[in-house]
């Protein structure tokens, strides 16, 4: 794991953006076209694990789409944050199979484990904690999924030795 | 090479179709589908191709899942001449073994054995010889096709996944593929493929269950740039069919759309893709450029002057986005509002122009349709709904898997004969079909024989094949609170109906989990849902009320001990119950003692534990575990 410099562990601290990197994503993986919108937001999430503001600004004026709708769409569909993610994203699931198997119940355990208090990003960012509405694992249910990773039939037991796996 | 003519597609498909069922060398099909990967099968993969590398005699190859997936990692050896074995639960550590044990003929562990195959062809391969013909086939193991869980499918759909490599086109046109599409360009006029889909009575799978062939023909009858568009965002938590359909055999769907393009008069093709199915998508890309490298898609399909191409575009997690006009926008890279439709899609869709919308699961059913005809698939099924469903079987259900099984199969046959019964031999109480927009059915209705129609009669919807069984530990007030807060969320919020009859009535359903349910709550929650489901705009808010109503309706008992004896009989409502051991049934192992985060138990080896509700924060963990069912709810 890398290390974590002390700038990137404030939250509010401003991510630098790579401009030429941006239009490389613009331009060349998605044409410059507004129809790809989404797809660019998703892109340069997954290049900064949030949707930072200046790149939005930017990509308004690239792609000749008003901020405001930019920001639109930044805000209505659930897999864009505005706000920085924490190191590891922890996506319990809470469709409907895994909750009648006590979704809820690994959830409220990795709340309490992780001392969440009604935050999603735990204050040293090694965490966040967002649910998720079926994987299409449910036949694995409860499901959890770490980064990449799906763990599958969980009980809130099992949610301490998981965590310690990532950090 | 591009495939030009059918005399081309039948030399693939004769060279493939002889390596499927007549390899050089041994074959592992390792069931690579999202779960099965989850639960170990790409360790086994690894695994498997370390202890067996290349030119060992043995291949080891990827498949998508035959939908079992309670019993994975899957893994099946083929030999030439020698019955097909599927073994189950096979991670890792056990492969090497198994493989080997296939190897040497040793069938004698069988509890790794899921069963032997009898006939691997799918519907699309009647003229071939059963290539297990002649076997003999193994003594004391049974075949699938006599298990209850596969005895009771038909695989229409689902037709390839688990037989073929989904990265592989050409093992794809070995088992019939593309030979529907040559049909469609050379024997048939458009109007004739169209009248093939309405008289098949092939209805859309994605939950409205529309006739196909009466959309297309309508989208064919606007004039304008026309699109063809996969409704791949499958947003109904506890369902992924058509996940599945998309790792295990995307040239199904795309097969689908390109008979569909024919069949409409379209060039361009537009695959809608949720977030969160990354293996889907990464298969549709290479499923494209394969099709692209044989002239599947692209310029001059087949020789022919008929071009179409297909985009992918994947949805960033909004549930309202599998609604046609919301996909719609959203694939216009806009916020995913519906709109009203007082002109539909299939006149102004997308950018405006004549689109026709279909499911995965509605275009995998296609290329089987033209292949062996509108009766063929008529002959099966209801009176109004034709052919097969897929359902995904989960919940607190001993057999959790993808079953496809004919139109009309009771929901008794679906859930205890495939699915084994309730898990833990608990006691049934509902199931759920059609997700956040259908509703929960009880036992009293479980001789149904499930089709679009009669799960409508009884308050539910088909949806597009959730089935999420519930038992005695599912509160069903709980229920309807869940599907509320998730449609809650899931509102566009556009229409006040919706945004705010689905915040009250979830304020109300809350109140009553919490303990603070007042006469006249349930009757409001009728009145507001009345109310919703009248004057919403669009489906998400017209069908929300029904997992409220189907509860009330169903389950009135459930609401009454929430208000007016305070009282959460499944033990699901926080304040509403206590857990207490049960000193009679308590051996006193200590298992619960040892887990409980809280330590809230306490009590001798081998006396009975005494539980203290200061400590407790009902976590269920005690509940879960104790092997006796000295924990009780009270
Ligand atoms: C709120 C809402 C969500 C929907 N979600 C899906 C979905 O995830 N997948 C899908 O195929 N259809 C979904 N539909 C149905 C589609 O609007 C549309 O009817 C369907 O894709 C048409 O294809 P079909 O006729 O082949 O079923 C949804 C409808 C509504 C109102
Ligand atoms: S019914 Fe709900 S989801 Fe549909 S348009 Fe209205 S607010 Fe949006
Ligand atoms: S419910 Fe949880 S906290 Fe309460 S006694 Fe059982 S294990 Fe302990
Ligand atoms: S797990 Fe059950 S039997 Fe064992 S000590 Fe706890 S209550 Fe008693
Ligand atoms: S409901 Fe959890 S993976 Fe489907
Ligand atoms: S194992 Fe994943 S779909 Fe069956």
């Amino acid at each position: 794991m890398n290390k974590v410099s002390p700038s990137t562990t404030d939250p509010c601290a401003e991510v630098e953006i790579d401009y030429l990197e941006l239009d490389k994503i613009i331009e060349q993986e998605f044409d410059n076209d507004k129809e790809n919108l989404i797809m660019i937001l998703q892109a340069i999430q997954k290049r900064y694990n949030h949707l930072p503001q200046p790149t939005l600004k930017y990509l308004s004026e690239k792609i000749n789409v008003p901020y405001s709708q930019i920001y639109g769409v930044g805000t209505f569909y659930a897999t864009f944050s505005l706000e920085p993610k924490g190191r590891n994203i922890i996506s319990i699931c809470l469709g409907t199979a895994c909750h009648v198997r006590g979704g809820e119940r690994v959830r409220e355990r990795i709340e309490d484990n992780l001392n969440l208090d009604g935050k999603h990003t735990t204050d040293d960012m090694r965490f966040t904690l967002e649910g998720v509405r079926c994987i299409g694992c449910c036949s694995l249910g409860p499901v959890l999924k770490v980064n990449e990773d799906i763990h599958g039939r969980i009980g809130a037991d099992k949610v301490e030795e998981i965590l310690e796996n990532y950090e | 090479m591009k495939i030009q003519s059918t005399e081309d597609l039948e030399k693939i498909s004769k060279e493939y179709s002889s390596k499927l069922y007549y390899p050089d060398t041994t074959k592992v099909l390792v069931g690579m589908a999202s779960c099965g990967i989850a639960a170990g099968g790409k360790a086994a993969f690894e695994k498997a191709i370390q202890e067996f590398p290349d030119g060992n005699g043995v291949q080891i190859r990827q498949t998508g899942c035959i939908g079992f997936c309670e019993v994975e990692p899957l893994v099946e050896i083929v030999e030439t001449g020698k019955p097909r074995v599927i073994y189950q639960k096979i991670t890792q550590d056990k492969i090497g073994d198994v493989i080997r044990s296939y190897l040497e003929n040793d069938f004698k562990k069988t509890k790794w054995i899921l069963g032997q195959v009898r006939d691997p062809r799918s519907v699309l391969e009647d003229h071939l010889e059963n290539p297990l013909g002649g076997i003999e086939p193994l003594e004391k193991i049974p075949f699938l096709e006599d298990t209850p869980f596969y005895g009771n499918q038909v695989k229409i759909a689902l037709r390839n996944c688990g037989y073929i490599d989904p990265d592989s086109i050409e093992e794809y046109i070995a088992r019939g593929g593309y030979f529907a599409l040559f049909r469609a360009l050379l024997d048939h006029t458009p109007e004739e493929i169209i009248q093939i889909i309405k008289d098949s009575g092939l209805r859309g799978r994605g939950g409205g269950g529309f006739s196909a062939g009466v959309k297309w023909a309508t989208c064919a009858r606007h004039h304008g740039e026309r699109y063809i568009i996969c409704n791949a965002d499958e947003g109904d938590p506890g369902a992924y069919m058509d996940r599945s359909i998309l790792e295990g055999d995307p040239h199904s769907v795309l097969e689908g759309m390109l008979i569909a393009a024919v069949a409409i008069g379209s060039n361009h093709g537009f695959m809608y893709v949720r977030n969160e199915y990354p293996l889907a998508v990464k298969r549709l890309v290479t499923a494209i450029k394969q099709a692209e490298k044989y002239g599947l898609l692209g310029e001059n399909i087949g020789g022919t002057d008929f071009s179409f191409n297909i985009k992918i575009s994947t949805g960033a997690g909004a549930f309202v986005c599998g609604e046609s006009t919301a996909l719609m926008a959203s694939l216009e890279g806009q916020v995913g509002r519906p709109r009203a439709k007082y002109v539909h899609t299939v006149e102004k869709g997308f950018r405006q122009n004549p689109s026709n919308l279909n499911n995965v699961e509605t275009y995998a059913n296609v290329p089987a349709i033209i292949s062996k005809g509108a009766d063929w698939y008529a002959g099966m099924g209801t009176e109004g709904s034709k052919g097969t469903k897929v359902f995904s079987l989960v919940g607190k259900i001993k057999n959790t898997g993808l079953v496809e099984v004919a139109m009309g199969t009771t929901l008794r046959n679906i859930i205890y004969d495939i699915g084994g019964g309730v898990l833990k031999k608990k006691q049934f109480k509902a199931v759920q079909t059609g997700g956040p927009s259908g509703g929960c059915i009880p036992e009293k209705y479980l001789d149904l024989g499930v089709d679009f129609d009669e799960l409508t009669k009884i308050g539910s919807i088909m949806g597009s094949g959730g089935m999420i069984v519930m038992d005695q530990d599912t509160c069903m007030v709980d229920v309807a609170r869940y599907f509320l807060d998730f449609l809650k969320e899931e509102s566009c919020g556009q229409c006040n109906p919706c945004r705010e009859g689905i915040k009250r009535m979830l304020q109300i359903l809350t109140n009553i989990c919490e303990g603070h349910g007042k006469d006249g709550d349930v009757e409001l929650l009728e009145e507001l849902g009345d109310m919703v489901a009248k004057a919403s705009l669009c489906g998400l808010g017209t069908s929300a009320p029904n997992p409220v109503i189907t509860t009330i309706n169903y389950f009135r008992n459930e609401y009454d001990a929430h208000i007016k004896d305070k009282k959460c009989p499944a033990g699901v409502c926080k304040n509403l119950f206590y857990y207490e051991i049960d000193p009679e049934a308590c051996t006193g192992c200590r298992l619960c003692a040892i887990k409980c985060p809280q330590e809230a138990i306490a009590g001798e080896k081998k006396e009975p534990h005494v539980l203290d509700q200061e400590k407790c924060i009902k976590c269920s963990i005690c509940y879960e575990a104790c092997k006796f069912n000295a924990v009780v709810i009270k």
